[in-house]
């Protein structure tokens, strides 16, 4: 297929899984926003998530002050935040728009429809006056353009790369979840020392576990009491659990394999690579390690495998 | 009641105390309609719209915004009722087109070969070389099968003759880059859902091939040296007002869409860059004019083309369609000349009608539309979409006075025709059923043989009295409708 073509596919799938975890995120810290906490405990949920997406100053500049009113509309509506949701689903219609004759109609038509109801619920304060579903009804359209895409399109390249461009855009926005832990207590993973911090902890780890659909599968898994050590386990090292490290990289990898040409190329090998370390991982060599190095490291190795990607596929080339 | 010509005849008087009656291909729709409630087509065009929505068959419109600043892109305007045209008419129309396109085709060769219709004398050899549609660079250049025009939409227009009996006219031939068709296909698509009973009530002949038609069309335009030719379709890109149509044409046959940044030359061979590699292309179904397909020989600040094409292209590797330089026997300073055109290659009568035209370039012609402005549509010879037009009735004095102005500036640019009464047709508007005056653009192919789909895309003009039907001044579709006998 055309290179063209793989990479606008291959954005499209990543702008609408973008879009998907921005909203688990955001209902995440909506969500804990509601618990009796200090202002400053929820301040800095709100600041953390700013911070791992990489755009506190670009939030600055524009609001000031971190309040949370700011930080959602920021997030969630703002179009000179090439990271808000309505950002990211028009990116990813205008993607599908460009190779609309490569799509389903299926696929196209969910795609365009998101798009066109997006900015009637953002226009009409549907957003406002109820976030949470608003933030469910991104999920579900991202769940929906997945299974119409999984459903309907040929198994041919166009279908790999979507599916590429799914799972690495997983992988990166999961990492950046686990993170928010370091980020929102300012310490290791060890510092929650005082019997009300843990408590406060047990929420923290637990809307992580909901962020990502996870808390039952947690308890069905560890048949545990929330241990954070297990948490981290669960998002970055098991391969059957849906949104984990590991899991999305099998899938990077297997789609990978599906239209490489040649099985020793550099995009391979760094794939398998880092698939094999999660593979062969174990969580309390990680924390050793420290949890937010670990996973600022599988950033760069994500961003890097994105850029190799790109550069064997989807850049033209004579 | 309103007269809608297209729909009622109007018979003597003494005949009918009525004056008019339904015309035959219309009364099975006549009698539907005046059974439905009075708010089901308000209904049924809500529906439409939010389905073209839906589906994004949209154009986009250039320098627009809409109310939040943003997206510009608009519905086509979908009129619910069709326009009916008999099986007779229709059968005698496509015998018209293919005889007209195969004379095109001819003209278009000849100019680029021997030019034996300017040794002959039929047209002024002047007309052609001092034409800035004639292209130099084609002299001599063989296509395949000797056709240039793959595909040609030809305005068509009902009128009133001097009997006053309706004949078909047409009104212009469209050889470079005809669009529309996929509006016409979307059309039919869109009134199958909305009105399937009326379907099963009429026999409607099928026109959804159309795909089919132009992917055979093409793999026949192919280059001799392959039998398994790669098709694709060349759009300038996704803010082009008619991506829709080349997204959806190319999807529709199931080949690639290419624009120029995918497409480069290798020793005068063309190559898309694939995920695996360059491969090989043998026939463009382009969407870009002609000045802007190879910046090393047309427009050299053009980034839509593709630099070589043309050298691959005059040493046969690729197939163009439509063929480079078709705008010399479209443009509107050729029109008059092409029922002798289908005299002189075919040795037929011509079936189809013109316009008769004055060319204002003859200075009687000119003398005559300069006194008779306020009557006359006077057209820029290069013009199109409707724009560069005076119609004289429809116009103020001020209008009239600037345009004889700019026309005595430069009389070669302009032609002046009558203004046919152009027949019309009931039209769903927001004042409730009314007449709009219509034309109809069929798609001629011509591959290893001319054919078509029976029908073709319905434009109205949705302004009240207005002949204009373009669609980016208000022009509106409609489905067309071919009866079957």
């Amino acid at each position: 297929m055309l290179s063209r073509t793989a990479d606008h596919l291959f954005w499209m799938s990543r702008y609408t899984e973008r879009a998907e975890n921005t909203a688990r995120m955001l209902d995440v810290n909506y969500q804990t926003s509601l618990l009796p906490q200090s202002e400053a405990v929820a301040q800095v949920g709100w600041q953390g998530l700013l911070s791992i997406s990489e755009l506190t100053s670009a939030f600055t500049e524009r609001y000031g002050a971190v309040a949370p009113r700011d930080v959602m509309d920021f997030m969630v509506k703002d179009e000179s935040n090439p990271s808000s949701i309505v950002s990211c689903l028009s990116a990813a219609r205008e993607n599908a728009r460009a190779v609309r004759g490569a799509l389903t109609t299926e696929v196209w038509e969910t795609q365009n429809q998101t798009w066109l109801e997006v900015k009637r619920r953002i226009k009409s304060g549907e957003f406002e006056a109820d976030p949470s579903q608003f933030f469910e009804w991104v999920k579900f359209r991202s769940h929906l353009s997945r299974g119409v895409t999984v459903g309907t399109m040929l198994m041919d390249e166009a279908l790999y790369f979507m599916r590429m461009g799914t799972f690495l855009e997983r992988a990166d926005n999961t990492a950046r979840l686990v993170d928010v832990k370091f980020h929102a207590v300012q310490s290791d993973f060890y510092g929650a020392a005082s019997e009300r911090d843990q408590e406060y902890d047990f929420y923290h780890w637990s809307a992580i576990l909901r962020s990502v659909s996870g808390f039952e599968v947690y308890r069905k898994v560890y048949r545990d009491v929330i241990r954070p050590e297990r948490v981290a386990e669960l998002l970055i090292l098991r391969p059957d659990m849906p949104r984990s490290l590991h899991a999305s990289l099998n899938e990077v990898v297997n789609n990978l394999a599906m239209v490489a040409s040649d099985p020793h190329s550099e995009t391979q090998r760094r794939a398998g690579k880092l698939r094999a370390e999660l593979n062969y991982g174990r969580i309390d060599e990680i924390l050793a390690t420290g949890l937010h190095a670990y996973l600022t490291q599988f950033l760069d190795r994500v961003n890097d495998l994105g850029a190799h990607i790109s550069r064997e596929f989807l850049v033209s080339s004579s | 009641m309103q007269k809608f010509d297209e729909m009622y005849t109007r018979l003597p008087y003494e005949f009918f105390t009525g004056g008019e009656q339904v015309r035959e291909h219309y009364r099975l729709y006549d009698a539907w309609l005046a059974r439905q409630p009075g708010d089901m087509m308000a209904k049924r065009r809500e529906e439409a719209e939010m389905i073209f929505r839906r589906v994004g068959i949209t154009f986009a419109v250039y320098g627009d915004k809409d109310e939040d600043g943003a997206g510009t892109e608009r519905l086509i305007p979908f009129d619910l009722i069709p326009r009916i045209i008999p099986a007779a008419e229709w059968a005698s129309m496509e015998r018209g087109l293919v005889q007209r396109v195969t004379a095109l085709n001819r003209f278009i060769h000849d100019i680029y070969h021997d030019q034996e219709i300017l040794k002959a004398g039929i047209v002024p050899r002047e007309q052609i070389e001092n034409n800035a549609q004639f292209r130099p660079e084609m002299i001599g250049v063989d296509v395949p099968h000797g056709i240039y025009s793959q595909i040609s939409g030809i305005d068509i227009v009902r009128a009133p003759d001097a009997a006053g009996k309706g004949e078909y006219y047409v009104l212009e031939d469209n050889l470079r880059v005809p669009s529309g068709v996929s509006y016409m296909l979307e059309d039919r698509k869109m009134m199958m859902r909305l009105f399937p009973d009326l379907f099963s009530a009429h026999r409607v002949a099928p026109i959804a091939h159309y795909p089919d038609l132009l992917l055979e069309t093409l793999r026949a335009s192919s280059p001799a040296s392959t039998d398994e030719p790669t098709v694709v379709v060349l759009t300038p890109g996704m803010y082009n007002s008619a991506y829709f149509e080349h997204a959806f044409l190319a999807q529709q046959m199931g080949v690639e869409l290419v624009e120029g940044q995918d497409l480069f030359v290798r020793d005068n061979f063309v190559y898309m860059r694939t995920t695996r590699g360059p491969r090989r292309v043998d026939v463009i179904y382009r969407r870009v004019d002609d000045d802007f397909l190879d910046p090393t020989v047309f427009r050299p600040s053009s980034t839509l083309g593709c630099a070589g094409l043309i050298g691959a292209y005059r040493a046969g590797n690729v197939t163009i369609c439509n063929a480079v330089g078709t705008g010399i026997a479209d443009d509107k300073s050729i029109y008059p000349y092409v029922p002798k055109m289908i005299e002189f290659y075919l040795g037929e009568k011509p079936i189809l009608n013109n316009v008769p035209t004055y060319m204002c370039r003859n200075k009687d012609d000119l003398a005559y539309t300069l006194a008779n402005l306020k009557d006359l549509v006077v057209k820029e010879v290069h013009g199109a979409g409707g724009y560069g037009m005076l119609v004289g009735p429809a116009s103020t004095k001020a209008e009239i006075e600037d345009f004889r102005k700019a026309l005595l500036a430069n009389p070669e640019g302009y032609i002046a025709q009558p203004t046919l009464s152009l027949s019309s047709c009931p039209t769903f508007v927001e004042s409730g059923i009314a007449p709009r005056h219509i034309d109809l653009r069929p798609y001629v192919l011509s591959g290893k043989t001319v054919q078509m789909v029976a029908g073709g895309l319905t434009r109205v003009a949705l302004k009240d009295g207005s002949l204009v039907v373009n669609s980016s001044q208000g022009g509106g579709t409609k489905d067309t409708w071919i009866l079957e006998n």
